[in-house]
Parts: structure tokens; C-alpha cells; sequence
């Protein structure tokens, strides 16, 4: 029985490590990576265009919502927004539109809201419930005025990561404009944390953690996702090979 | 009695698409029992209900799986999630096409369904007499199924691969969106995530038995029924 252990022991990691190798040819790569266009068309396909995300009673808030990814930006730029409550932060909204836009963080409050209970996925397997409060970002795209041709919104944050490359994400026009998509300044009835990405994050509802982009900065209409970061559009795409798509 | 020579003639057993959905199965889920330990390892923490973070009470708490059990063999999300996520609509479809099949051609209805001799407490008792004593049934009686093997192999078809599927499937937002009573049916997310690892495990389990019972019941002939689909029937005991 011991040589059976040892060699089925050997055996998975002998059959492991020929995955890995696999794993570095490009074309099998990309054949893998291709499941994510397999994914955003099934699920595209199997739900309505504004089917919402499960929205949740009050009692069922998580009792601590974790925060993850940046805990504070701690950039200056970002150290004077928080000394001076937010008062001269604004929110640029640019790019391919019609009408550039700079909102302070009080402008933003007087814009009708939406609330939502909903549960926030992390891709590491966590799932945290909470209120969030904020401006569907269609308000804003529909002011700005989106030209033609824009295919997604590109997300930029205040934040830099580890490797000093900025955090950003991105979404395509299908969640930009679904109405659950918020810019929100409030969770559980309170302004956002510094580690919940005050003074502003979006919530993209049908999608996993990583694209809940925190610390706004700017929000710019494109064509295309190329010339912004490496182009995979988002810091986790672009850095970990993460999916652009992160419905699954 | 029957002659030496009739009881150990050579019959045709497993089908071609038995035999191509069955090492196909052995590839798949291979792939997404290792690379689903890898996904596990990035949160190795499960919780009942809708959801569950590091402040919140769950059930099982363990270490993160070693390499020599997760693909890829060191720690990387994002490829562990590449590789489930490339095996599991594979492994799905062919899950539905297989089943579709075994219907249609009545491979269901004629080798697992349970005939009204199976359920009597006598059989089932022979039956489960039988397999602690590793008594093999010999000639033509080891082409039918015994209870316990029709049990697994209808359980594991038509309930732990779909609960496993529909589990994966509960986990993903847009596929809550999408179909928001497979969250009420599980009861959330979470408890999503805690059953379709219960039911990885339980897979495992089948698998270390199935590779038992075939060591155990002549691995050459068996092998050679599930690759050629050509089966010696085992000679009778003195």
C-alpha cells in the first residue's frame, strides 16, 4: 500500500507539473483564457439585458463588511482629500463624451440615489452583505453625453498598488448603463471608509469583487481598452492574469 | 456447471460513448478537483448561508492544500481559476450530452435502473454481504450491476455531478442574476460554495472506491473493458 501512495503520489504531481508546462505554450494558453468569452456569452445570453442582482432585507447585512485590496491610498494627493473631508475632491468624467463633467463630492449627493442591499463576491471565495447608496452611473454618462463608438467605461482610482501601477477598471456599456450600477458614497447608512474606498466606488452588481473599482477618480468613455494600462483593462487583468469579464 | 471455455469467453461491455465519457471524466475532473483545491486555498474557509467573510463563524477552517494536489502546483488564482473555468462547461455539456444518451439508447433503463428483484431486503443484504467479502459475481451475472453499484453510479450521475455543476453555477454572479432560484434551492451563496465542496470530497471518495473495487476485481480486464470496450467474464468459483 505504501508503493501505491508513492506512486499515486508521483503520480499526481508528475501529471500536475505537465499542466504546468501546458500552461506556458501561448497557444494553449490562450485557448484556456478563451473560456471567459465562452462565460460572458452564456450568461449575456441567459439574462435579461437589467436582470438585477439579488437584492437582500436589512437583516441579512453582514455584521463587519471586510475590506480588501488597498486598505488607504496614503498618496499626498489623496492624504489632503481626506484631511479636508472630501471638500476638494472631484470626479472627472471625460473621454470619448460630448461634455466633460468635474463633480465635487456634495454635487454628487444632491443627484437622485439609489440604495441597494446587495452581496459583494470576492474572487477568493468570500461574500460579504451590505447597503450601498450612491448615483447610478448612467446619470452621469447620460449628462456627459457619450459619443459614438464608445464601447466601455474606464474606471481610474486614486490608489497605487504594490508595483506603483495605478488601480482602474473597466466595464462595457451592458453594465455601465444597468441599474444597479452605482457610484457610491455610502455603505450601511455611513460615508464610505478609507478601506471601502471612500469617498467613492462603483458597484457593478453582476460581477465579482475586483471590478468594484474604490477611490474614483475619473471615469473616461472609450473605444477601446488598448492604450489604457497593458490594455487587458483592469490592474488585476493586466498584472495576474485575472478575466476582463467577472461574472463567474 | 458450465464449461471453463463458455464462462471465460470474452464479451462486448462498455460502449463506445460510455468509454469516451468515462476517460474523458477522468481528464476533466482531474483538472477541476485540483485546480478547485487551488481556487479553495485563496479563502480555505466554509460558511453556511448567504455570506461569510474572515469575521464571520464558519464551519471548517483548514490550511491551504500542498502543490503536489493543486494545479497549478504553486499558488496562482488566477490560473486555478483559468482551468476550472475551461474544464467545467466541458465537463457540464458533456455531463448533459452523456445522460441525453444513455437514455435515448436505454443504457439507463436497462443496465442502472433497479429491477423489482434489486430492492428486496434479502437482495440488498446479499448484495452488501457480497461486497464486504469482496465476492465478486462470476460469469454472465458480472455483466448486470449489483444494488450498490447501481446506487453509485445513479448517484453520481443524476445527483452529486449535477448538485456539483449547479453549486459551481450558484457561485457566480451573473449567473445569480441570471437564474436567481438556484439561490434560494442551495440556500446562498456560501452555502453554494460549503456543498459543492462536500460534494468534491464525496466524488473523491467514489473515485478511491471505484479504483479499489477495480484493483480488486481483476485491474487487466477491467482496464481493457473500459478502453476496447471488450470484457472477459470472470470463470465461476469451485
Amino acid at each position: 500500500m505504501m508503493i501505491g501512495r508513492r506512486a499515486l503520489l508521483l503520480g499526481a504531481t508528475a501529471t500536475l507539473a505537465g499542466c504546468d508546462r501546458l500552461a506556458q505554450n501561448a497557444r494553449f494558453r490562450e485557448a484556456l483564457f478563451s473560456a471567459e468569452n465562452f462565460h460572458k456569452w452564456a450568461q449575456r445570453g441567459l439574462m435579461a439585458r437589467d436582470a438585477l442582482a439579488r437584492e437582500y432585507r436589512p437583516d441579512q447585512i453582514s455584521p463587519f463588511f471586510r475590506a480588501n485590496g488597498t486598505a488607504n491610498p496614503n498618496t499626498p494627493d489623496y492624504k489632503a482629500w481626506w484631511r479636508g473631508g472630501f471638500a476638494d475632491w472631484r470626479l472627472r468624467v471625460d473621454g470619448k463624451v460630448t461634455q466633460n463633467l468635474s463633480l465635487s463630492l456634495s454635487q454628487l449627493r444632491t443627484l437622485p440615489h439609489r440604495e441597494q442591499i446587495t452581496r459583494h463576491d470576492c474572487v477568493e471565495g468570500w461574500s460579504a452583505i451590505g447597503k450601498w447608496r450612491g448615483v447610478p452611473l448612467k446619470t452621469l454618462l447620460d449628462a456627459a453625453g457619450l459619443q459614438p463608438g464608445v464601447r466601455y467605461i474606464v474606471l481610474h482610482c486614486a490608489d497605487t498598488m504594490g508595483n506603483g501601477q495605478p488601480y482602474y477598471e473597466s466595464i462595457d456599456l451592458v453594465d455601465a448603463f444597468h441599474p444597479q450600477t452605482i457610484l457610491a458614497f455610502a455603505l450601511n447608512d455611513r460615508p464610505l471608509s478609507v478601506a471601502n474606498g471612500a469617498p467613492l466606488r462603483l458597484r457593478v452588481e453582476r460581477q465579482l469583487g475586483y471590478k468594484q473599482a474604490k477611490y474614483l477618480t475619473r471615469i473616461e468613455a472609450v473605444e477601446s481598452l488598448s492604450a489604457i494600462g497593458r490594455g487587458k483593462g483592469g490592474y488585476w487583468e493586466d498584472h495576474a492574469g485575472y478575466d476582463w469579464y467577472a461574472g463567474i | 456447471m458450465d464449461s471453463v471455455s463458455h464462462s471465460s469467453r470474452t464479451v462486448r461491455r462498455h460502449r463506445l460513448s460510455t468509454r469516451l465519457w468515462h476517460w474523458l471524466n477522468a481528464l476533466l475532473l482531474y483538472i477541476l478537483f485540483t485546480s478547485g483545491l487551488g481556487i479553495f486555498n485563496a479563502h480555505p474557509r466554509l460558511y453556511w448561508g448567504q455570506y461569510g467573510a474572515n469575521f464571520d463563524p464558519a464551519w471548517l477552517v483548514l490550511d491551504r492544500f500542498s502543490g503536489w494536489i493543486t494545479l497549478p502546483s504553486h499558488y496562482n488564482l488566477a490560473m486555478s481559476r483559468h482551468w476550472h473555468l475551461a474544464a467545467a462547461p466541458l465537463f457540464a455539456f458533456a455531463l448533459l450530452g452523456y445522460m441525453i444518451w444513455s437514455l435515448a439508447n436505454r443504457h439507463v433503463q436497462r443496465d442502472l435502473a433497479f429491477t423489482r428483484s434489486d430492492i428486496t431486503p434479502r437482495h440488498i443484504w446479499q448484495d452488501i454481504k457480497d461486497h464486504v467479502r469482496l465476492r465478486f459475481p462470476t460469469g454472465e451475472a458480472a455483466l448486470r450491476y449489483g444494488m450498490l453499484q447501481k446506487v453509485s453510479y445513479i448517484g453520481v450521475i443524476f445527483v452529486a455531478l449535477p448538485v456539483l455543476i449547479l453549486t459551481g453555477l450558484t457561485m457566480s454572479p451573473g449567473m445569480n442574476a441570471a437564474m436567481p432560484w438556484m439561490l434560494d434551492l442551495f440556500g446562498g451563496r456560501q452555502a453554494a460554495r460549503s456543498i459543492h465542496f462536500i460534494m468534491a470530497f464525496a466524488m473523491l471518495a467514489f473515485f478511491l472506491v471505484h479504483i479499489l473495487m477495480v484493483l480488486l476485481s481483476g485491474p487487466f480486464n477491467q482496464l481493457r473493458g473500459i478502453v476496447t470496450g471488450r470484457y472477459r467474464l470472470p470463470k465461476d468459483r469451485p
